[in-house]
């Protein structure tokens, strides 16, 4: 099964502060390590939010907001697809994550196949 | 969870065992030398794990703790073993040197030969293709021997003394831990991918069983395989291995009909196929070019493959190209089987007539006649050459012949359907 984690960014991230030396070495060693496990199918990351723009939509709407955004830390800074056996096992992944990418938060979301959308699947 | 009761404790410990004990065994393996001491040690920390966390509540990094407490528990066994030799040396793969110079240069080398080792060390030449296989399942993949059981449809204790005596065929032999020299290389890494495919190919089409597919065997292959891709990184071979088993797998959910009978590749719905595995299909095939050489056997069934995955319908398949791909493949790698595929993709380039001319030869050659799918395939060609008698009996035959009581239906079905000359594929 596949689980998406998607990681929130540091205000450091938003300000367009590069990792040091350091965090890229620990970064390219985990991405090693998770391929090494086998279990890596993809991953991106996205820079900071004055580079991109908002969609709303209310009462139908829809406006375009350019960034950059308040509330830094509510927003994403990455996502990878991990194929797992067990939520428990896309948590330890996320756990290391984490904690060597210095974020506060990592999401851990079940990916939906086409399994999860059949009756009594 | 830090000083609390941890309540998916038993659940945490487990998803672990499965990402870290691999690790924790080719680091000890390579410590200690023997295989048994190893795997012992490593379920000695994970014991010793649930016990200090049950209380204290699981660390912030687990693995860290694991590798640890090995460490220290290995140190222990080495100590106390060669203190009952009456010598204080260490019984390790590398030359004997100081012991705590030696254990440094262990914990901090490269996990990557250490995981190469294990896989080499699963794999040995020496062992049978089933040895090796539960051996690897169990070790590289850490899989429990009951896992490997259901996943073979095999009782635990055979497997358990499959595991057994493999692990005594290696010791007695003296197998060592260690990456085998650039001479060996190639052939080792050889017996490690037919490992590899072997797993994939008994998930993929099952040879016995009533179910045609089996996704945790295929499951276990392709996390092997990516596993081996990012040891070796620029190994082509490895590369058209790993893309061949994704952009198979990129159909395995499209493979079955609602009552689990086999739907072939060409009646195939491609809306359900995995796009991402198909991507990653493509991209690993997009790699083996840039780094040149000439194409092997697994990179050329992987271009095959990829010729279905770009065709979004059948009608749009390029089958000069996979039928030219075929050429290629039965010259390097020539087998019955390869040349049955190129008589399919033949028929479908230039009539089945010529795919005839490439498969009627098949049927000289010794066991030939008892592969159901020779039968099958030829029953097919000869349906569609109008030869509606002989198609039938050819289906006929393949199902009196398979293992695997889902496809004898499917081959049953396909005999009633020729006999009233409906056939159209």
């Amino acid at each position: 099964m596949r689980y998406m984690l998607m990681h929130y960014q540091t205000q450091d991230m938003e300000d367009g502060v590069p990792p040091t030396p350091d965090q890229q070495a620990a970064i390219g060693e985990y991405m090693q390590e998770a391929a090494m496990a086998g279990v890596l199918l993809s991953g991106e990351g996205v820079g900071p939010s004055s580079k991109g723009a908002r969609v709303e939509v209310a009462d139908g709407a829809v406006r375009v907001i350019d960034g950059p955004f308040a509330e830094a830390k509510e927003l994403i800074a990455g996502f990878a697809i991990l194929e797992v056996d067990s939520l428990a096992e896309a948590v330890e992944h996320a756990r290391r994550w984490a904690q060597i990418i210095g974020t506060h938060r990592v999401d851990v979301r079940k990916v939906v196949e086409i399994e999860d959308l059949q009756p009594g699947g | 969870m830090r000083g609390g009761l941890d309540p998916h404790l038993d659940e945490r410990v487990a998803a672990l065992w499965r990402v870290e004990s691999p690790r924790v065994i080719a680091r000890l393996m390579r410590l200690l030398g023997d295989l048994d001491t190893a795997e012992e040690i490593a379920q000695d920390t994970f014991v010793a794990a649930i016990e200090k966390w049950r209380r204290d509540g699981v660390p912030d990094n687990p693995a860290a703790w694991l590798n640890t407490t090995a460490r220290f528990l290995a140190v222990d066994r080495v100590r106390r073993r060669d203190t009952r030799r009456g010598k204080y040396r260490l019984v390790a793969a590398s030359q004997p040197r100081a012991l705590e110079h030696d254990l440094d240069e262990i914990v901090d080398g490269d996990l990557k030969d250490d995981l190469l080792g294990l896989i080499f060390m699963s794999c040995h030449p020496l062992l049978s293709p089933d040895a090796r296989s539960a051996l690897t399942l169990k070790l590289v993949c850490g899989l429990s021997t009951e896992d490997v059981a259901r996943a073979f449809l095999t009782p635990a204790a055979t497997i358990a003394q499959r595991i057994v005596r493999a692990k005594r065929t290696l010791a007695a032999a003296k197998v060592r831990f260690e990456l085998p020299p650039a001479g060996e290389r190639q052939a080792r890494l050889d017996a490690v991918r037919e490992v590899v495919y072997l797993v994939f190919n008994e998930g993929y089409s099952a040879t016995s069983g009533d179910r045609w597919i089996r996704g945790d065997l295929c499951a276990e292959a392709l996390r092997l395989g990516r596993m081996l891709a990012a040891l070796t990184p620029s190994d082509t071979e490895t590369l058209g291995l790993l893309a061949l088993i994704e952009l198979q797998a990129s159909r395995l959910r499209a493979r079955t009909g609602p009552d689990g009978e086999p739907v072939l590749l060409l009646d195939q719905d491609r809306s359900r196929w995995d796009r991402l595995l198909i991507r990653r299909g493509l991209a690993t095939l997009d790699r083996i070019e840039r780094l040149g050489g000439t194409a092997g056997p697994y990179a050329l069934q992987a271009a095959i493959a990829a010729g279905h995955a770009r065709a979004t319908v059948a009608a749009d398949t390029d089958w000069e190209g996979i039928a030219a791909l075929y050429d290629g493949l039965a010259r390097i790698s020539p087998s019955p089987v390869v040349e049955l595929n190129r008589g399919v993709a033949t028929a479908q380039a230039y009539g089945a007539e010529a795919g005839l001319a490439i498969v009627r030869p098949l049927f000289d050659v010794p066991g030939m006649r008892d592969y159901h799918l020779l039968w099958a395939v030829a029953g097919d060609l000869l349906c569609r050459s109008g030869e509606h008698d002989k198609a039938r009996e050819h289906f006929r035959r393949a199902a009196a012949m398979t293992r695997n009581s889902v496809e004898r239906v499917t081959m049953q079905d396909r005999a009633a359907r020729c006999a009233t000359g409906h056939e159209t594929t």
